[in-house]
């Protein structure tokens, strides 16, 4: 990083961001979570230059063919195809497209709808903020998958569906912690002098308060597009999200599941790369969180 | 502590109020006719289905058929299965035992590894073990359950042939319903073999659903006993000469265990959640699997139910949690 080669001064945004990157980069999890991160964005980005094969054709000379290290492998098909010979490592990464793509929208509506209730219901407290906290309770009350399915239920099953659901069951979490940062941060010097010099109520809420209750919003943004990734992933795996032929993670594990005696292989890598993606975004959470918390920092 | 619990009580109620208004908007935010779904694909006759509308009630106000709805909750009625046409209340009663069987059993599998896991880490703080056990409850809690549980099928039943892959019991058994816990009624039944049959299917999707609260409880004991270990009386304890033993088991593990006891309790919802993948790999004839297959049935009176019954057992549970919370750390209640 070429902006901590020069000494920032204190207070400033290229100080706060200098010593942000030495207490994120510390962790050794928090910086392999972010390559891994970043290498598979782009192999999503690029899959069309990418991916060896067209994911969607079926090559009827090479059904369930095992991955390369066997010995009826074969190098044109690196990890093996599935049931109707279509190639697996080039439906993983067309499929990272539709995980990372679905799940990054789901933490733009849920957190961007999320931060706008929150600093309602925190900022005018009152019936406002009732109504929003009891209604976010109820949300909170049913099990998140369960009323993601139910909701897909009324919607029908698809990939819009999947992601509306899904951004409403994640949408609690970002109305509790902005609504909680807002009235930790509300009655602060800064926030007084900024309303005594004339400031109206959307400057406020928007210019003056969210960008100091942000830290933690952006913690729970890592948290939620895991979150987001491996629901996405359920609801493909129960039929009930991103639709077949589309190479999505999920649904490539319930097509293989028939053949989990055979093909461990159709099984083993759509969860494989799941669990990784979920696993890295995590350990960069942990990392954020390390970084971002002033209650953790070293002094 | 009574009042605390008026308290906590009474802002239970509009959440109450809120999962019924979902629950009643659910049917008739569908698309599409319910008179007209339950009918299916025959159709049906224009006579037939004014008789029906007023027979069933959609005639009148909305208002007028939220409380009807209210009032059938409130004795138990949560109208009939379009499948089956028994009464939802009963297909789900019949149910519950078998998830509740599961949830607990996976509760008990988090709660004795994951308890020992995090104190055992955070005395080692820093030291490898440390670093492995929390590198192993990170990658659990970032572990697709759905997956995890073919792999262990493919693992221990397929190529080992260890466990079972489906069902509660192994077929050679049948043992007469009381309590609905397989294991507590083979016991009544005084039929020992059948007791461990049911033991043995429990042990794959009891890891499986387990494994996700296990990784939270680790991690959640692990930062408690962090934070217990930099208090005050900690270190009065050890000076006063107390082995270490002592010190860790009585005067952290204790004090720590208060938000550990809240955390295990706020894991119902998630093994509620995590119950319906479970269910489904291991085909576990309890509440998930029959809210998956009622929503592929469109047997949406079933799903209504199963929605309000749901959400009245995590609210409930999250209130005795609250409670337990109150009960034990005397601070919270004012």
């Amino acid at each position: 990083m070429s902006t901590i080669s020069t000494p920032a001064a204190p207070g400033t945004f290229r100080y706060q961001l200098a010593s942000f990157w030495s207490d994120f980069s510390a962790s050794r999890g928090a910086l392999v979570g972010l390559i891994f991160i970043v290498f598979i964005l782009l192999v999503a980005l690029f899959a069309p230059w990418v991916a060896p094969h067209d994911p969607a054709m079926q090559d009827r000379s090479a059904l369930l063919v095992p991955p390369v290290w066997h010995a009826e492998g074969s190098w044109s098909y690196l990890l093996g195809t599935d049931a109707v010979g279509r190639d697996i490592l080039s439906r993983l990464i067309y499929g990272a497209r539709y995980s990372l793509s679905i799940s990054a929208m789901v933490v733009v509506i849920s957190m961007g709808v999320g931060i706008f209730l929150g600093l309602l219901a925190g900022y005018f407290r009152g019936w406002v903020e009732t109504v929003i906290t009891r209604v976010m309770d109820v949300v909170l009350a049913f099990p998140s998958l369960l009323l993601a399915l139910g909701l897909v239920a009324i919607l029908s099953p698809g990939l819009t569906s999947a992601m509306i659901a899904i951004a409403l069951v994640q949408l609690p979490y970002f109305v509790r912690l902005t609504r909680a940062a807002v009235i930790g941060e509300k009655n602060r010097e800064y926030v007084i002098a900024s309303r005594l010099s004339g400031a109206g109520h959307l400057r406020l809420m928007f210019n003056t308060l969210l960008p100091n209750c942000m830290a933690p919003l952006i913690v729970q943004a890592t948290l939620s597009f895991s979150t987001a990734i491996l629901d996405i992933a359920a609801l493909g795996f129960l039929g009930m999200g991103v639709q077949p032929p589309t190479p999505e993670w999920g649904a490539m594990l319930a097509n293989a599941r028939e053949f989990m005696g055979s093909a461990y292989w159709a099984v083993t890598f759509p969860g494989l790369i799941i669990l990784l993606t979920v696993l890295m975004i995590n350990l960069m959470g942990d990392g954020l969180r390390d970084a971002l918390d002033p209650k953790m920092k070293r002094s | 502590m009574f009042k605390f619990f008026l308290v906590k009580l009474a802002q239970l109620v509009p959440t109450f109020i809120g999962v019924t208004i979902v629950a009643f908007a659910f049917i008739r935010l569908l698309p599409g006719d319910p008179i007209l779904l339950m009918a299916g694909e025959r159709g049906i006759s224009a006579e037939r289905y004014a008789q029906l509308e007023s027979q069933m009630g959609f005639d009148r106000s909305l208002v007028v058929q939220y409380l009807d709805f209210l009032k059938g909750l409130l004795h138990g009625d949560l109208g009939n299965s379009l499948v089956t046409h028994a009464p939802v209340m009963d297909e789900f009663m019949s149910r519950f035992p078998a998830t509740l069987e599961l949830s607990l059993f996976a509760l008990a599998f988090a709660v004795i590894i994951g308890l020992p896991a995090g104190v055992l880490a955070a005395v080692k703080r820093g030291k490898t073990l440390d670093h492995t056990i929390m590198g192993v409850s990170l990658t659990g809690y970032s572990m697709p359950i759905f997956w995890w549980g073919l792999l262990l099928i493919m693992l221990f039943s397929s190529t080992l042939g260890w466990t079972p892959v489906s069902g509660r019991i192994s077929y050679m058994y049948f043992i007469e319903p009381v309590t609905g816990f397989m294991t507590i009624d083979s016991l009544i039944a005084g039929d020992w073999g059948a007791f461990l049959s049911s033991l043995h299917y429990l042990i794959l999707p009891s890891i499986v659903l387990g494994t996700i609260p296990l990784a939270v409880i680790a991690r959640q004991t692990r930062s408690s006993m962090l934070e217990v270990l930099g208090e005050d009386y900690v270190r009065t304890a050890r000076a006063k000469g107390l082995s270490n033993f002592r010190v860790i088991m009585v005067h952290t593990l204790r004090n720590a265990l208060i938000s550990v006891v809240t955390v295990i309790g706020l894991q119902v919802g998630l093994l509620l959640a995590g119950a319906i993948l479970t269910e489904t790999i291991f085909s576990w004839p309890g509440i998930g699997k029959w809210m998956i297959d009622a929503i592929s049935r469109r047997d949406y009176p079933s799903v209504q139910g199963g929605l309000v019954l749901i959400a009245f057992i995590v609210m409930i549970v999250n209130l005795l949690v609250d409670l337990a919370y109150g009960v034990i750390n005397p601070r919270i209640r004012h």
